[in-house]
């Protein structure tokens, strides 16, 4: 029954991205544009400067992506919801919603990069792997924050004052993670232990999500 | 007075740690050399500060349990002292940063800065800045008393990896990163410190920490006086 409620709430959302397809065509063409900017500036950046620039675009990309999912809400639809579903239902519809978008704009950011600024990835199959986690990973913290931000009743910028020191330790690893698909060598181990922190982090995350929401939900 | 006993206690440590902690002899480290006594300063800063932060989180839950506003003044307090005693806390160790490890004049401020302690530090006080701008941006008291709760104990929880495991994966200019021979990053007391500065760094640690306690409950009794019709006592 939970699952069949939960079921239903996103494919409601996956619906209104088909209905309003300016947001996600909003989306596809901030990433493109993004990318191009820094084609012009930079070109050929050497592995390092990649790395980072690509997860900062990520992140920016998130905060654009993930914001809308509960600002597009009004206070009437958000009543609605209340009366048929359970918070802890909306959250995971909403957090389920916001990965499988955010795993879908990495993976499209990825193959833009490597278009236009090169690819300095030795391990391909690998790096893909670590952007799935890191796109999972930052559309989880980014769907909290969107939540906690919609109740302030604030625009885009107080998500990123909020999620941005929140998801640094889980960037800091995603970096780190990252130079081992740059053919870095590493203590053997050390990328299954980081994985799995970042993994480890990830339940964390909506763990706290499900124990939190609640609580933000009623007024 | 009878309740008052750990504010003598406070003020006790805090003369003992300042007297003994300039006066009593430590062992001559290379490069440390007599800088090694701010142990007793800068270091209590850190624990102060993750003490407070965690009566600050303690509190958050304490209000969503209860919705009793008392505990929501609480949280901020606390977290507002701790903020203050991670501000002392990078101050000192610029201090003696500045002295040991910028020793080398090619050596950039840039450089130091790329510590995991320091970053996990950073990332604490961002967190803590961004607790209040999200309590400034409401008007309603309890839409900000339930949404502050609710992101200090998330952003909390994030908070613990990047300081407690983060530091024990990468390397540091810290004593205690991993693969050097000085223990943990947490400063293995009974391994790294010498037995003489031991009987100093305990009883700082306390008396810092009484004395962080000791600040926020004069700011909170302070708040609790302003907003007494608000609490309806």
């Amino acid at each position: 029954m939970m699952t069949k409620r939960i079921f239903t709430l996103v494919s409601k959302d996956v619906l209104l991205e088909f209905r309003q397809k300016h947001t996600f065509y909003g989306i596809l063409l901030y990433i493109a544009s993004t990318i191009f900017v820094l084609y012009l500036s930079i070109d050929k950046p050497d592995a390092n400067v990649w790395n980072g620039l690509f997860w900062t675009i990520q992140l920016f990309i998130c905060v654009n992506a993930v914001a809308k999912s509960f600002l597009q809400e009004s206070r009437g639809r958000m009543l609605y919801f209340y009366s048929v579903a359970s918070p802890v239902e909306f959250i995971v519809a909403k957090i389920v919603y916001n990965l499988v978008l955010m795993i879908l704009m990495s993976l499209i950011s990825l193959l833009m990069f490597s278009v236009f600024l090169d690819n300095p990835v030795d391990n391909a199959f690998r790096f893909t792997g670590i952007v799935v986690l890191g796109g999972a990973g930052i559309s989880i913290v980014f769907t909290l924050m969107s939540a906690i931000a919609a109740k302030a009743q604030q625009n885009a910028a107080l998500i990123a004052i909020l999620g941005f020191p929140v998801i640094l330790p889980q960037l800091l690893l995603l970096m780190r993670l990252s130079k081992s698909a740059f053919a870095e060598v590493f203590r053997e181990g050390m990328v299954l232990q980081m994985a799995g922190l970042i993994a480890g982090l990830d339940v964390l995350v909506i763990a706290m999500a499900v124990i939190l929401f609640p609580y933000l939900w009623k007024d | 007075m009878k309740k008052n006993w750990w504010k003598i206690l406070s003020l006790l440590l805090l003369i003992y740690t300042v007297i003994a902690g300039f006066l009593v002899a430590v062992p001559d480290l290379p490069i440390i050399h007599q800088s090694i006594r701010n142990l007793y300063f800068h270091v209590c800063m850190w624990f102060g500060m993750m003490i407070l932060f965690i009566i600050s989180f303690v509190y958050s839950i304490k209000y969503l349990r209860g919705f009793n506003l008392r505990n929501d003044i609480y949280a901020q307090h606390f977290a507002a002292v701790g903020t203050f005693f991670g501000i002392l806390g990078y101050i000192t160790g610029s201090i003696w940063a500045n002295y040991t490890w910028l020793t080398d004049q090619s050596q950039s401020l840039g450089t130091v800065l790329k510590e995991p302690k320091l970053i996990g530090a950073a990332i604490a006080l961002l967190i803590y800045g961004a607790y209040f701008v999200l309590r400034g941006s409401f008007t309603d008291m309890d839409k900000k008393a339930r949404v502050s709760a609710v992101y200090n104990i998330f952003a909390f929880a994030m908070l613990f990896p990047s300081i407690w495991i983060i530091p024990r994966l990468v390397g540091s200019l810290h004593p205690g990163a991993p693969g050097s021979d000085s223990g943990n990053p947490a400063l293995n007391a009974q391994k790294d410190l010498d037995a003489g500065m031991r009987m100093i760094f305990y009883p700082a640690v306390i008396g810092w920490t009484l004395l962080g306690v000791w600040i926020a409950t004069l700011k909170i009794r302070l708040q609790l006086i302003k907003d007494k019709t608000l609490l309806n006592e």
